[in-house]
């Protein structure tokens, strides 16, 4: 009697391994990878400014945005339109998060909140915020509390939507089995339905966060004496193209150290989620 | 002995987009204080949808359910229930999901601990308290799920094929497992499985169901001694019992495989 010994299968080559859907790749690749798309861009844009292939007034170079930068610190007092700009987006931000988490909760758990008032927030959440800013100057003035508005109306019904729909995928199983060991309907929602929608709730806040930033320049177009956005608009006029970069730039990395922030927050809060290494 | 537990005419109609779809018939039987009672019934006989009702997690269509002399048409902590599918609350430990029926009841953190704890070793999970479900198996989910309900004292225990998801040989285990946790209370149980040897070794008074619509079909006594050993599953009762339930199921097997 012969027995065929099958040989064991040849592992398949670390390279083609990379290119398989959904596979886990080393953590060191990953922040090589990560880095070299920086890299990359600060690659073209050096032999392009260097190579002398762009005019400065399009594309400065990099030494020209460093100066620049420095500049607009030490001279011409860019931390104080940094801090406008944060205050105007972490109040407008903050706003529409104070009101929103809540009614999103309401909207997702109980379907009279949610027959109530989601077609009115569906419809409005396809209005441009910038189409606001006419009315809001009519109706609040042009001082700070007209960006906030932009930002706020930017972010809230939005933000409404997808509080919502975190409170919705809540497993009907987990409300049930909180039933059956005697829990009343309002012990539902604050013992189940908001542990459980926690998670959801702070990628939320950390998604829109993001989006209040991109209302910001649209926020700050209008009678701003100060703030990024402002500050982008004026080296416009004057055509400081280096100042240009400097201000988005900055909105850049304030977003990226924002993110970190949120994600840390998430590892943090939230230990039961990490441990099966999934989401 | 007095029924602690009564359902008296049950019967439930789900309306469909064609046509209503009655799930379950006319259903009524009870179970006494202290018994052991499973309902075998094929897949999709609506045995899940009597325990949902029973627990007041559904209406029914007609009919009333009882706990002891006392009418039940809402969820309550009288009626602990442990489900098929997981529902540990994943964001709290082991021993904080024991003790949560407690601690909506309003008991002290050193009462509810002290409580969790005693369940908790009779489950044999002692060195997990302070784990997430996340980082459990299946199986010491679901011994964590009977704990949990077991230890909010509720008068009657619902349990919709608890060990469905598990492994064979791990579900032996479990059940050996939930009999000695039961032998120590002896609550009321009403226990729903698709698997005829499970009905047998766990019950004292075994129901068998139709293939949909649903409807009591048999009841059948189980004159085995307790506490019950996996060794009695060889003996001749158990096999004699096994081939009657056997035969009655797999007819309506076969209706119900038909019918779809």
């Amino acid at each position: 009697m012969s027995m065929q010994i099958s040989r064991p299968a040849r592992r398949s080559g670390g390279f083609r391994k990379l290119w398989r859907p959904k596979e886990k790749i080393p953590q060191a690749l990953a922040v090589v990878l990560g880095s070299s798309a920086f890299a990359l861009v600060l690659l073209a844009w050096s032999v392009l400014t260097y190579g002398g292939f762009v005019p400065p007034l399009f594309l400065p170079s990099p030494t020209e945005v460093i100066v620049s930068g420095y500049r607009a610190f030490t001279q011409f007092g860019l931390w104080n339109d940094i801090a406008a700009s944060v205050y105007r987006v972490s109040a407008g931000w903050f706003l529409a998060a104070l009101l929103g988490v809540p009614l999103g909760i309401l909207m997702g758990s109980l379907r009279v909140v949610a027959a109530f008032i989601e077609p009115l927030i569906g419809f409005i959440r396809y209005m441009p915020a910038s189409a606001f800013i006419p009315l809001l100057i009519l109706w609040v003035g042009i001082d700070d509390s007209e960006k906030i508005a932009v930002i706020f109306i930017g972010t809230f019904f939005q933000l409404v939507i997808m509080i919502a729909d975190v409170a919705k995928n809540v497993p009907k199983d987990l409300l049930e089995s909180s039933y059956t060991l005697g829990a009343r309907p309002g012990q539902v929602l604050w013992r189940i339905l908001l542990p459980a929608s926690l998670p959801g709730i702070v990628d939320t806040l950390r998604i829109t966060l993001g989006w209040a930033w991109t209302y910001l320049v649209v926020a700050e177009l209008v009678a701003a004496a100060s703030g990024l956005g402002h500050m982008i608009m004026d080296a416009q006029r004057y055509l400081r193209t280096a100042n240009i970069i400097v201000g988005i730039v900055i909105i850049g990395l304030l977003g990226m150290v924002l993110d970190l922030f949120f994600k840390m927050l998430h590892r943090g809060l939230f230990p039961w989620m990490s441990r099966e290494g999934k989401g | 002995m007095s029924a602690k537990l009564r359902v008296e005419g049950v019967s439930k109609v789900f309306a469909a987009k064609r046509q209503p779809v009655t799930a379950l018939e006319d259903t009524s039987f009870s179970a006494a204080e202290g018994e052991f009672v499973t309902i075998l019934g094929p897949s999709g006989c609506g045995k899940s949808t009597l325990l949902r009702i029973i627990a007041g997690l559904e209406e029914p269509s007609s009919g009333s359910i009882w706990i002891g002399d006392r009418p039940v048409n809402e969820p309550g902590a009288d009626r602990g229930m442990v489900f098929q599918s997981y529902t540990l609350f994943p964001w709290l430990s082991v021993l904080d999901n024991i003790g949560f029926g407690l601690r909506l009841k309003g008991s002290s953190r050193p009462e509810r601990d002290r409580i969790a704890r005693h369940y908790l070793e009779k489950i044999g999970l002692a060195e997990f308290a302070r784990a997430y479900p996340s980082e459990l198996s299946g199986g010491m989910k679901q011994r964590v799920a009977i704990a949990r309900a077991l230890a909010n004292d509720p008068e009657v225990l619902l349990m919709d094929e608890p060990f469905g998801a598990l492994d064979a040989q791990t579900r032996m285990l479990m059940q050996e497992l939930l009999l000695q946790v039961w032998e120590e209370s002896h609550k009321t149980v009403l226990f729903v499985t698709h698997d005829v040897e499970e009905a047998i070794f766990m019950a004292d008074r075994v129901y068998v169901m139709t293939a949909r619509p649903g409807r009591l079909k048999a009841e059948i006594n189980v004159p085995l001694p307790r506490p019950r050993t996996y060794e009695m599953k060889s003996e001749p009762v158990f096999a004699q019992l096994k081939k009657t339930l056997m035969d009655l199921i797999r007819q309506e097997s076969w209706r119900a495989l038909n019918a779809i």
